[in-house]
């Protein structure tokens, strides 16, 4: 009897959790799919305002051909790849050696530089974008590629190292020691030791960097003019609006196929970004 | 105690080579640590902290792209401070941040509390929930615009069929209200996951012993809330809430795509401000100056989060 009573309840308990999580659900999930029907839809059925906005009644995929043969689309998804690649791996080699310093290693002055770190990974990128264009003009790099690869550590090693020290904590000393012992050097330590205990932490930060290079928009938008250098995130904002004419269908499109790669890694390592997200680190 | 080579040869015997001597030098604990953050130390320096002593210069001098001005004192935020574009911006970066923080705030507690059930699909709605976080801001943003069209708009259309508004319905992006709503309500859109997955990982780590005490005790879910689960979920809390109120002050993204600050500088934030006079207008002793505007901000939050970490 009283079993049921609670299954009842719990089932009750259940109802109402779905109940209130599916506006929200609905509100998450609105903006994606209205991007993905436009993308697909005719400009005939897009500007008309009888049609039913919700679903297309003919699926066409010209917009997604307009864009792979009549802008630099491809170029743009390329330039991405490289940056948010080698910014994310410089950054990531960086990280782990000042994290591992800070978290493991005793000397004067780490507790001061741990704060350092802290302070300027909760400074937002929109207080030093001015100068910064100007120290990317005269270290002649600006309206190229290299701006960004430059300039993306500046946000992601505050990140990565305040995340891999907390991993980096939670490898056993001993090990360490046991280690030192047998004649290991300390890099060797580091490198054959610890980073192998620390992958799922270096996966993580990894995957934050990338992400993070992927969707910047100030210093991408700042730094560089020329569209072949541009990123994807900005090209299709900035290039595919021609004077104050907007092509929704093309630029849908393009939103959908520049957000994949993320959604792609998204869907693999979901893991990954709550444990990111929940190192009480990211900018939010 | 290890016999190190300095001993050996002070006691005569033939010393190691330079090379071991440096290896020796290098495996110091000290030594290495401070090695291995030299590169992080060079980047912050010269790519952070240079760039924050630039800002102030540019901001106290004439100087425009291209065109290295002389020193002119506090000559730009006088002119900053008597703008009336300013003096807006600066109302709706307070109106923007109190309405979306607190927003974020409520709906991701309660969001959090409604996760942390043991629901069947839980993992699947989790993964949807944190999506507008990971999806480039600016790409989702275009669709909210493309969403509050002044003539195709979606929202608009709905609310007309089932007869919540008469025709046409607002102009979302052309009319100041309604546009501070929209920008409002996508950054919710966009900041409410961080608020709830976080909250969330800090409600798994409250020991269930504790919610049932209080059931046991009679309290009420209100009462639970408030007297067992708030204060338990506090210092999670509080951490995401700074965080949160640096990044929703210093915003740029949904602002530059939604509205580029208008209708007639409604919507303007420090950043997109600065963007425009700094970058588009190409003074950029003023655009730093007004930009550094987030700066007090900044300083009070990295106060209370040190004050806090401190305290842990």
């Amino acid at each position: 009897m009283a079993t049921a009573r609670s299954r009842g309840a719990r089932i009750r308990s259940n109802v109402f959790a779905y109940a209130n999580l599916a506006p929200y659900v609905f509100f998450v999930l609105f903006p994606f799919y209205f991007m993905v029907v436009t993308s697909f839809k005719s400009n005939a059925e897009l500007y008309n305002l009888k049609s039913i906005p919700f679903w297309a009644t003919r699926v066409i995929t010209d917009h997604y051909s307009y864009l792979f043969f009549r802008t630099d689309f491809v170029i743009w998804i390329k330039n991405s790849l490289i940056v948010g690649l080698t910014a994310t791996s410089i950054s990531l080699v960086i990280s782990i050696l000042a994290g591992y310093s800070l978290a493991r290693l005793r000397f004067r002055g780490a507790g001061s530089f741990g704060t350092a770190v802290f302070i300027t990974y909760l400074v937002p990128p929109t207080l030093l974008f001015l100068p910064l264009s100007q120290v990317v003009n005269w270290l002649g790099l600006s309206d190229s590629i290299w701006a960004l690869i430059v300039t993306y550590p500046t946000f992601l090693v505050p990140f990565s190292t305040w995340l891999l020290m907390g991993y980096f904590r939670t490898v056993p000393r001993e090990v360490e020691e046991c280690a030192l012992v047998d004649g290991a050097s300390r890099m060797q330590t580091l490198t054959r030791i610890v980073l192998p205990m620390a992958v799922p932490g270096i996966v993580c930060a990894a995957l934050f960097g990338f992400t993070l290079c992927w969707n910047e928009f100030i210093y991408a938008l700042t730094f560089i003019s020329q569209t072949a250098n541009k990123t994807a995130v900005v090209g299709v904002t900035a290039d595919l609006i021609r004077g104050d004419i907007f092509y929704w269908g093309s630029l849908m499109a393009g939103a959908v196929l520049a957000s994949v790669p993320i959604v792609i890694c998204y869907v693999f390592f979901l893991d990954y970004y709550v444990s990111g997200l929940t190192a009480g680190a990211v900018k939010g | 105690m290890a016999v190190g080579p300095r001993v050996l040869e002070a006691a005569g015997l033939p010393g190691p080579g330079r090379q071991s001597r440096l290896r020796e030098w290098w495996e110091q604990e000290h030594i290495f640590g401070y090695g291995l953050i030299v590169p992080a130390i060079v980047l912050l320096v010269a790519l952070v902290a240079f760039p924050f002593g630039m800002a102030i210069y540019f901001s106290l001098s004439d100087y425009w792209v291209g065109s290295p001005g002389a020193f002119v004192g506090v000559t730009n935020y006088r002119a900053i401070l008597s703008s009336e574009t300013f003096r807006q911006t600066v109302q709706n970066s307070f109106v923007f941040t109190g309405v979306a923080l607190t927003l974020k705030i409520v709906l991701g507690v309660w969001l959090a509390m409604l996760l942390s059930r043991s629901l069947p699909f839980k993992r699947i709605i989790r993964g949807i929930v944190l999506l507008p976080f990971v999806i480039p801001t600016a790409l989702s943003t275009l669709a909210w615009l493309w969403m509050f069209d002044s003539l195709y708009s979606v929202v608009n259309w709905t609310a007309i069929r089932v007869h919540l508004i008469s025709a046409p319905g607002p102009n979302w992006l052309g009319q100041s209200e309604y546009a501070m709503v929209a920008v409002i309500a996508v950054n919710v859109w966009r900041g409410l996951p961080f608020f709830a997955i976080t909250v969330l990982a800090g409600l798994m780590a409250v020991p269930k012993e504790f919610h049932e005490a209080a059931e046991v005790d009679g309290a009420s879910s209100w009462g639970r809330f408030w007297h067992v689960t708030l204060p338990l979920i506090k210092p999670v809390l509080g951490v995401v809430i700074l965080f949160s109120t640096i990044f929703t002050f210093g915003d740029f993204n949904i602002v530059q795509v939604l509205t580029r600050g208008g209708p007639i500088n409604t919507t303007h934030l420090f950043a997109t401000l600065a963007y425009q006079v700094g970058l588009q207008g190409g003074n950029l002793g003023q655009g730093a100056a007004i930009s550094l505007f987030i700066f007090p901000l900044l300083a009070l939050v990295v106060f209370f989060q040190l004050r806090y970490v401190r305290k842990e």
